[in-house]
């Protein structure tokens, strides 16, 4: 930090912290204190009905599997593919780096329609010889299960690359010289060291996984307990007018994400050690 | 009196960098602020600077109170350990900045520019950008800025501290003449005794937040004030319970000169035209402890009495000087000797 | 959440990590990846195109200058160009306030901008709406207005800028703005001058990353905005309308629009990151 005499003058400084504040309260801090309280307005009444209610129940154990299983294939794709980005050289890797962002910028309502497209019982590339062998990805499981992986992809990547490049491979050709394969190196030596980087994209994929709408809803059908999720049954609640089931399951998905944002929080000074 | 510094007290926390030091330095005079890491030296600077401000004291730069002037309005050039280039601007732009800032006429900043470029040698670098250059023409590019605007005072901070052993001697000749053709008033920190000893013309020891003594190069070397300042400028040893230099030393072979002291080699290395004799004392007490050591460096294993005597290689094989020797040693007449108060 | 927004082809600071070419067994990996991407992402998203373009030019430019979709695209252009605007500003605020200042509070600010990442989408507008919408103590409701466009964008747009600026402010070296000071420049022209500079390329990232997800949002406008159309719509909910209406050819042609603009905004970042990277 520059030396304390180089700062700006005090009432600059309190007005930038006034701006800063006041803006992110009034976007930020006050609605989300205002669900929390709408939702307990009539006390637990409204979080005990909604848990008592089937479809929100389904709704909820079908999110749970769907992001555990998005978060599982981006463990292994996301170690995987970063490995290679850092580790190796091939044809077309700058290209295949730039590509693995492109979930980030995508809308969420052009990843289902491609899924569905690609996929569908009917007309998808293929959909067709899927539905011929008896798999069915659109308006099921498998189908969300691709959504959520799609847009949640490069989280894990994006967190270990930098940190397996300033690592550098010293490690492992050390490792590699005192007689260790392949495998050995990985998991004696690579995974261990980025053992921060990957919990902390797991826990931001997480935190997407659970919260993904516009995608899964395109590729799900919304049927009701069938193939909805948490953040579909949201939306059909409220539609449905039924505020307070729609504010405790809100309720419920925002403390998930609340608490992912706080255990990266709390991790991130154990990555940077 | 270009710089008189008044004193000036400086606490960060519980440690204090500076205790009452006072100070003047003389108008157009190259002056070094030499001392271990920590010592308050680069405080002192800071502050005269203006980047620090003092607890007490204060400081006058050509006489004026400078006190509480903020560093914008001292004129003061400043010269950094790494550097401190503006990286998005080429090199004539970051000589330029500070004509700019006041404001004068692109003709007369692009004339002064061109000057100093051609002054620090760098002429055909002005449109590069300064991740283009090396470490040594960054830190000439830094001198050019901070000379650009004319300033009462020149403050260096370790400038040659970021470059290779071979590019800072070179730069430190340069620093030099430099000051000999531009003659502002230069103060400039470091922890290098040599570096200072080679370019000031006066030097400030500093330690623990103290100034233990001013003079020239000379007069520090051969007349120190004290341990501290005999041990950090050169290299010292004990003989006889008084802290003398290893090559103000001589040694006999044979005991017929009065009060010298015997003892057998222990140790010989011969590092280029030296040759570093160890020699343990006749009848000394055996204890595990350091020997002699260099001037900053760790003392070397040894034991607690032994004499640490440098002679030229020469002089070395004239006397068929082998570890397992017995000699004599005594002071050169002339020699600086310094009683020893605390361990060096 | 200080890395989410930097690019996967960058790192920090890069070190001489030694590559190696590609064995058998490793290439064998890279061709499982490389696979399973191009069946999850690059195919599906390749079938958009081509769907797009199934009716032909003809069929593409008379779904995109449709009245009700030329309007929808109207809409999401500006109030995400707007939005990245205010961001620009307000993101700098922020990151220099959380980097520079110290105050009680500060951490619950930095944990509070990783809330609307953080947030699913559909949860983010039903956040709005209590205080936005028919409910608002303030009473201030935008439901069903253009402006709750905005106030969405914004919303889910926070973080970006935030988060980019966030560690190149950390990074900046004090020496250099002393160097500023020493040279005669007053506070705001070292922030000017100096400072601000070095801050472009990182929110110039951060803007186009926050351009890119307001062109594309979709959940949180769902319950705030009504989605009327020609008035409210965007334009994945025009996507959506089509793909229910089994209209598929125009559903993709309105969706290659924005697939055009995410690769814009990727190709932006990457030639930003190199020429940072040669400033060194």
């Amino acid at each position: 930090m520059a030396s304390t005499r180089l700062r700006e003058p005090a009432p600059v400084r309190w007005a930038l912290r006034l701006v800063a504040v006041v803006y992110v309260f009034l976007l930020v801090l006050w609605p989300v204190s205002l669900v929390v309280k709408y939702t307990f307005a009539d006390g637990m009444t409204a979080l005990t009905s909604a848990l008592s209610d089937p479809d929100v129940t389904a709704a909820l154990k079908l999110t749970a599997v769907v992001a555990l299983s998005a978060v599982a294939i981006n463990l292994v794709f996301g170690v995987w593919m970063s490995i290679l980005l850092v580790r190796y050289d091939f044809w077309g890797k700058r290209a295949l780096s730039a590509l693995i962002d492109l979930p980030l910028s995508v809308s969420p309502v052009v990843v289902g329609l491609a899924l569905v497209l690609a996929y569908n019982p009917r007309t998808g590339l293929f959909g067709t010889r899927l539905d011929a062998a008896g798999v069915q990805v659109i308006f099921s499981t498998p189908g969300m299960i691709m959504a959520t992986a799609f847009v949640a992809l490069p989280l894990v990547i994006r967190e270990v690359v930098p940190v397996l490049s300033e690592i550098g491979d010293e490690q492992e050709q050390a490792s590699r010289s005192l007689g260790a394969n392949a495998a050995q190196t990985f998991r004696r030596i690579t995974l261990p060291s980025i053992k921060w980087a990957v919990v902390y994209g797991l826990v931001l994929t997480l935190a997407r996984s659970l919260g993904e709408f516009g995608a899964v809803k395109v590729v799900s059908g919304n049927i009701v307990q069938q193939t909805q999720t948490a953040t579909l049954v949201v939306e059909s609640k409220y539609q449905g007018f039924d505020q307070d089931a729609a504010y405790a399951t809100a309720f419920i998905l925002a403390t998930a994400s609340v608490i992912c944002i706080v255990v990266v929080s709390l991790l991130r000074p154990k990555e940077e050690s | 009196m270009s710089i008189e510094i008044k004193d000036v007290n400086k606490n960060f926390g519980d440690f204090v960098a500076l205790r009452d030091v006072s100070l003047n330095i003389p108008t157009g005079q190259l002056t070094a602020l030499l001392g271990p890491s920590g010592g308050g030296k680069s405080t002192l600077l800071r502050i005269v600077a203006g980047l620090e401000s003092a607890d007490s004291g204060t400081v006058m730069i050509e006489g004026k109170d400078a006190t509480r002037l903020p560093p914008q309005k001292r004129n003061v050039g400043f010269v950094f350990q790494h550097y401190a280039a503006f990286k998005h601007m080429s090199v004539a732009k970051n000589v330029a900045f500070g004509l700019e800032i006041r404001k004068r006429s692109k003709a007369e900043t692009k004339r002064r520019v061109e000057e100093l470029l051609e002054l620090v040698h760098l002429s055909q670098f002005a449109h590069r950008l300064p991740s283009q250059l090396s470490g040594g023409q960054r830190q000439r590019m830094a001198l050019a800025r901070a000379l650009a605007v004319e300033p009462t005072v020149l403050l260096l901070d370790e400038p040659f501290g970021a470059l290779d052993a071979k590019v800072r001697k070179e730069l430190r000749d340069w620093l030099r003449r430099l000051h000999d053709e531009v003659h502002v008033t230069t103060v400039f920190v470091t922890h290098d005794q040599e570096e200072a000893l080679e370019v000031a013309d006066e030097i400030v020891v500093i330690n623990d937040g103290r100034i233990e003594q001013i003079g020239s190069p000379d007069e520090l070397y051969d007349r120190p004030a004290n341990d501290f300042v005999m041990g950090f400028l050169g290299p010292v040893t004990r003989l006889s319970g008084a802290l003398i230099r290893p090559h103000d030393i001589d040694v006999f072979t044979s005991g017929s000169v009065g009060g010298a002291v015997p003892g057998e080699v222990t140790r010989l290395l011969r590092v280029g035209f030296e040759t570093r004799l160890t020699v343990q004392p006749s009848g000394s007490a055996g204890a595990k402890g350091s020997g002699g050591s260099g001037a900053g460096e760790v003392p070397a294993p040894g034991r607690e009495d032994d004499v640490t005597v440098v002679l030229t290689r020469s002089h070395a094989r004239e006397m068929d000087l082998d570890v397992g020797s017995r000699v004599w040693l005594a002071p050169n007449r002339g020699a600086t000797m310094m009683p020893v108060v605390r361990a060096v | 959440m200080t890395t989410t927004t930097v690019p996967a082809g960058s790192a920090r600071k890069r070190r001489s990590g030694g590559t190696r070419s590609l064995s058998g067994p490793s290439s064998l990996g890279l061709g499982v990846a490389v696979l399973w991407f191009s069946l999850l992402v690059l195919i599906p998203l390749a079938l958009v195109v081509t769907t797009a373009l199934s009716g032909g030019i003809r069929g593409f430019i008379d779904t995109i200058t449709s009245p009700q979709t030329l309007s929808a695209v109207e809409l999401t252009v500006v109030q995400a160009f707007l939005v990245t605007l205010l961001n620009i500003v307000m993101g700098t605020v922020i990151a220099w306030v959380l980097v520079r200042d110290r105050f009680w509070g500060k951490r619950i600010l930095d944990v509070a901008i990783d809330i609307p990442f953080a947030l699913p989408t559909i949860v983010a507008g039903l956040v709005l709406l209590s205080l936005y919408g028919p409910r608002s103590p303030l009473g201030v409701d935008v439901a069903n207005t253009r402006a709750s466009v905005f106030l969405a964008l914004a919303f889910v747009t926070l973080p970006f800028i935030v988060r980019t600026v966030q560690p190149v402010l950390e990074e900046l070296e004090a020496d250099v703005e002393e160097a500023s000071a020493s040279l005669g420049a007053s506070r705001l022209t070292t922030f000017r001058r100096i400072i601000l500079p070095s801050l472009v390329p990182a929110i110039a990232a951060g803007a186009a990353l926050s351009f890119a997800r307001g062109i594309s949002e979709y959940g949180s406008l769902v319950l705030l905005s009504g989605n009327l159309p020609n008035r409210t719509e965007v334009v994945s909910v025009r996507v959506l309308t089509y793909i229910e209406n089994g209209n598929p050819a125009s559903a993709a042609a309105a969706a290659t629009l924005m697939l055009i603009v995410a690769l814009a905004v990727i190709v932006a970042l990457d030639v930003i990151q190199r020429r940072v990277a040669r400033r060194g």
